[in-house]
């Protein structure tokens, strides 16, 4: 059938839609499904799939030389999260730091962009991006050189005995950052910074400007229209700028790895350890599976809270 | 608090404007140098084509936009240098800009909340009812419909009791029947409060039943100021001849006067002009434009010259084209001297030789014409309309 028959059905369809609609429907009622193959196949393979193997691998007992076996040793959870629990706590409270430091950061820029940048607002907007064209890897080791025991960082902040606070407040040690909770923090803060500022953004963006007017109009001082509209306004921005901060900052081992020590241990490297030193494999499975129970149960209560739903 | 205490004067004293412009970044003028007092507890109308300047000169007032020069006073408190939310002034923007976060509710307490009021449930309910929508108190603003969020806003900003109440635009995202019932409603409301409003729009006829004094501006300033009869009867540019209805012109010499009225010569023919409503100097000699309404103009066949009194101004010409449009007759004649005048006449007795081609002779009394300067342009206003509803 050529495509000048097919319009010429069409335009004979339209003036009788009921009848004529039927046997199109018929015909088209798979097309979604169709279109959703390729994504429901890549999630099959690539996301269902591994989760089931993991599954099993974490009730799997065995060594690598004779093999694991599902033997349904729930247990290895229990051992994995008496054991490594402090990992946990340390993780979740260095991604809660990162995440607020990256709010509190985040929040002024990227209402400097949506509302004062003017003509540089595609400027600035690159240049939060553009990190994202070196490696994570390759940024997160630069930062070991700026924070490096000899390098001007440390030397100023030592003159001006900022690291004498730090070391009494425990977050960092004898005059140093790199290999101290500050450093990890440090380097997660400015890994998800990007994933902070765009949501914030593009939700400060997206408010009329005469809100703004509307409230100074209606006795609102600049900082009172700021808590009462701006802010409640740019909510689904500030929750969808958290979650995309704390969930990978969570699960991060780079950080940890390259700028912190063997007491700034975060879960991420624990089970990087498992996996590819220890080769204990249940464990390491438990581990993540734990990790992401833990993350999907916190997030659920924040969302709750946060009660995104009702904005529109 | 300054809000508070000027509540308790609340219809103290007029709006005045003295020598306000306002110039652009981009060297952009949009109000030149104007005056303008609005008398406490009046209905008054800033009307003008878009770009005028009505627009920046209400944000001025609300403080939304900083004068370049001069000052804006209420009552005798110059508020030229305060910030819009330290100003008694509310304002009922164009788009409404109603908080979407928030309930009905509370996107009309909200000017009570800033201002420090905690049981605010009394005042916001009787002002839901005060506009008919104490049912929606919890609906969120996208569920309401247009004319209804245009209450809320009117309700959100009459609830503060300002000082004035400035509307920009309010009505004109309403379809035609919403906006009529909308401008009776809020002249009810500017009745009942008593609250000076200032009400911006392009549109002339809801300018004229709502406003008591109405400012024609253009090109940034203040063109005419008066009474909507007052400017209708007697306006003092071909710009609000034309703004406001329709006007036909002739170029006239005046060659002499009589007492009180002016003999004018164009052409072949004489026409009278009373000198009081005359804008533009009566020597003898010298050339101007006469005015007069559609609505004020006779029409009779040629053949029935002779029924037509003495003493009323008279001028010849052919019907080119007319439209009946039920009450009305709407003819546009053209002639020596009344190229493309438009009459309209009520459909009382038609005369069924009034068709187009027929000879036709127009006239009207003396009194119902107007004089103004001759070096104006005769179309300025009218294209500006035109414009506007294309837009």
């Amino acid at each position: 059938m050529s495509a000048a028959t097919v319009t010429e059905e069409a335009r004979q369809d339209a003036p009788e839609p009921p009848e004529a609609a039927k046997p199109r429907r018929g015909r088209g009622r798979f097309v979604p499904y169709w279109l959703l193959l390729p994504g429901l196949l890549w999630l099959i393979v690539f996301f269902a799939l591994p989760m089931i193997y993991q599954a099993s691998t974490s009730i799997q007992q065995g060594s690598l030389e004779d093999g694991f076996k599902v033997t349904w040793h729930f247990a290895t959870y229990w051992d994995a999260l008496s054991e490594y629990w402090p990992q946990f706590v340390r993780s979740v409270a260095y991604a809660a730091c990162a995440t607020v430091l990256c709010l509190l950061l985040g929040y002024p820029l990227a209402y400097l962009i949506a509302f004062r940048a003017g003509r540089w607002r595609n400027l600035v907007l690159i240049l939060v991006i553009a990190p994202f064209f070196t490696s994570f890897l390759i940024r997160t080791l630069a930062w070991k050189t700026i924070l490096a025991d000899g390098g001007p960082v440390v030397g100023t902040l030592n003159s001006l005995h900022i690291l004498d606070v730090t070391t009494w407040l425990g977050i960092t040690e004898g005059h140093r950052i790199l290999a101290t909770p500050l450093a990890v923090v440090c380097g997660l803060t400015y890994n998800f910074l990007p994933f902070m500022i765009l949501p914030l953004y593009t939700s400060l963006e997206r408010i009329d400007g005469r809100l703004h007017e509307a409230a100074g109009d209606l006795y609102a001082s600049p900082g009172t229209t700021f808590r009462k509209v701006t802010f409640p306004l740019s909510m689904p921005g500030v929750v969808s700028g958290t979650l995309l901060t704390f969930i990978p900052a969570a699960g991060d081992y780079v950080n940890a790895d390259l700028l912190g020590s063997t007491d700034t241990r975060m879960i991420g490297n624990v089970i990087q350890t498992q996996f590819l030193r220890i080769l204990d494999y249940p464990t390491a499975a438990a581990l993540s599976f734990i990790l992401m129970a833990a993350i999907l149960a916190m997030v659920t209560f924040y969302i709750r809270r946060a009660g995104t739903e009702d904005l529109v | 608090m300054t809000t508070s205490s000027s509540t308790a004067t609340e219809h103290g004293g007029d709006v005045r404007l003295t020598g306000i412009s306002k110039t652009y970044d981009n060297g952009f003028t949009a109000v030149r140098p104007l005056d303008l007092t609005v008398p406490a507890g009046s209905f008054f109308a800033l009307l003008g084509a878009s770009g005028c300047g009505k627009t920046t000169t209400l944000r001025m007032i609300a403080g939304l936009e900083e004068p370049t020069t001069g000052t804006v006073r209420l009552g005798d408190q110059d508020v030229t240098g305060l910030p819009p939310y330290k100003r008694p002034v509310n304002t009922v923007f164009q788009s409404y800009a109603l908080f979407p976060h928030l309930d009905i509710f509370e996107n009309v307490a909200f000017g009570l909340r800033r201002r420090g009021i905690k049981s605010v449930k009394k005042q916001v309910e009787e002002m839901l009812d005060l506009v008919q929508l104490g049912e929606q108190a919890r609906k969120k603003p996208h569920q309401l419909s247009g004319g209804q969020q245009q209450r809320v806003a009117v309700a959100r900003a009459l609830i503060n009791h300002p000082q004035v109440l400035l509307l920009d635009e309010p009505l004109g995202a309403l379809d035609l029947k919403l906006r009529r019932q909308m401008q009776l409603e809020l002249k009810r409301i500017q009745t009942e409060v008593g609250i000076t409003f200032i009400h911006v729009t392009h549109d002339q006829e809801e300018a004229m039943t709502m406003a008591d004094t109405v400012a024609v501006m253009n090109a940034g300033t203040v063109e005419q100021l008066g009474a909507p009869t007052d400017l209708y009867e007697n306006p003092r540019s071909t710009f609000v001849a034309n703004f406001l209805g329709t006007s036909n012109f002739v170029s006239c010499e005046i060659s002499g006067r009589g007492g009180d009225e002016l003999t004018l010569t164009a052409g072949d023919g004489k026409l009278a002009l009373f000198a009081d409503r005359c804008s533009a100097p009566t020597t003898t000699g010298g050339k101007l434009l006469l005015g007069v309404r559609p609505e004020k103009i006779s029409i009779v066949h040629a053949d029935d010259a002779a029924s037509v009194p003495v003493g009323r101004n008279r001028l010849t010409g052919r019907i080119k084209d007319s439209s009946f449009i039920g009450v009305s007759t709407q003819y546009v004649v053209e002639g020596p001297l009344c190229d493309g005048f438009e009459v309209y006449a009520q459909n009382v007795e038609r005369d069924p030789r009034l068709v187009p081609g027929a000879e036709v002779v127009l006239h009207w009394n003396p009194a119902h014409s107007f004089g103004l300067d001759a070096t104006q342009d005769v179309e300025a206003g009218a294209a500006k309309v035109e414009e506007d509803a294309a837009a």
